[in-house]
């Protein structure tokens, strides 16, 4: 079965979705990445979702997922990327992913990561 | 170009892809811009889950709607033989499931369309048909 693969970067975890994913393979990225949290004791995910073509209820549900369950870990989780199209749709469709934190691309998801660790933050809704 | 309408299976996660994948091929052809594809892509996306988890699988149908030269759309009928919705006006409220999910999918799709029909009785199955115009 494949896998959406998880790079590691100092203490944080990058993941770059670059398929359309079906939900079993959403489903299997929450597993593997909550067992890398603990296994890395990473601080900081970064899921960058700028080739996804479209959130649905599901993905939306499963980053919710994903940042609820890093928080758990004491890991914070920023979703990078999203395209606008796809931004306007959630919107329209009533998701507005509350509790994940944002930022435009990998480089300012990065330095929100860091400054938010560097505060010692506990990774809460706001900033 | 395939031949239209075109019938797909929704019998598993891969086929809510492939339906997705079909959807999105026929608003690019018909010139939808992005933010169109967009929306009918997740409606269908919505929809097709639904005929998998809750109808337990069951087919869609794709049509190219073509109204004169200006009015050009998509159709999508999702059926399904599963155990039907007893109450659609609660099955359509924003939060309401009775599975697992959040409870946006069908109405969220109703918002994503611009014409929305649904047809369900217990026992026999569902029907839900969607039209997005360009």
């Amino acid at each position: 079965m494949d896998r959406v693969p998880i790079l590691r970067l100092g203490d944080c975890l990058l993941v770059t979705v670059q398929v359309d994913m079906h939900d079993e393979l959403a489903m299997s990225l929450q597993d593997d990445l909550t067992n890398k949290i603990v296994a890395t004791k990473a601080r900081g995910v970064l899921i960058d979702i700028s080739a996804l073509e479209m959130v649905d209820s599901f993905i939306g549900r499963m980053l919710g997922n994903i940042a609820s369950m890093s928080r758990i870990l004491d890991a914070q989780t920023v979703v990078v990327g999203m395209q606008p199209a796809v931004a306007i749709t959630l919107v329209e469709l009533g998701l507005s992913l509350p509790g994940i934190r944002t930022a435009l691309n990998v480089d300012a998801g990065l330095a929100l990561l860091r400054r938010a660790l560097d505060r010692g933050d506990e990774g809460g809704y706001v900033d | 170009m395939s031949i239209e309408p075109t019938t797909l299976p929704v019998r598993s996660g891969e086929d809510v892809v492939k339906v997705r994948q079909a959807v999105r091929t026929l608003a690019m052809d018909l010139g939808f811009s992005l933010v169109d594809q967009t929306k009918v892509i997740t409606a269908a996306s919505e929809l097709a889950r639904n005929t998998l988890t809750y109808g337990g699988g069951g087919e869609v149908r794709i049509e190219r709607l073509n109204q004169g030269p200006k009015r050009s759309g998509v159709r999508l009928t999702f059926e399904d033989r599963g155990p039907g919705i007893a109450n659609i006006e609660l099955a359509l409220t924003d939060g309401y499931t009775t599975g697992t999910g959040l409870g946006l999918g069908l109405n969220g799709a109703r918002k994503l369309s611009h014409e929305f029909d649904i047809w369900s009785q217990p026992g026999v199955g569902t029907r839900v048909t969607i039209t997005r115009w360009k």
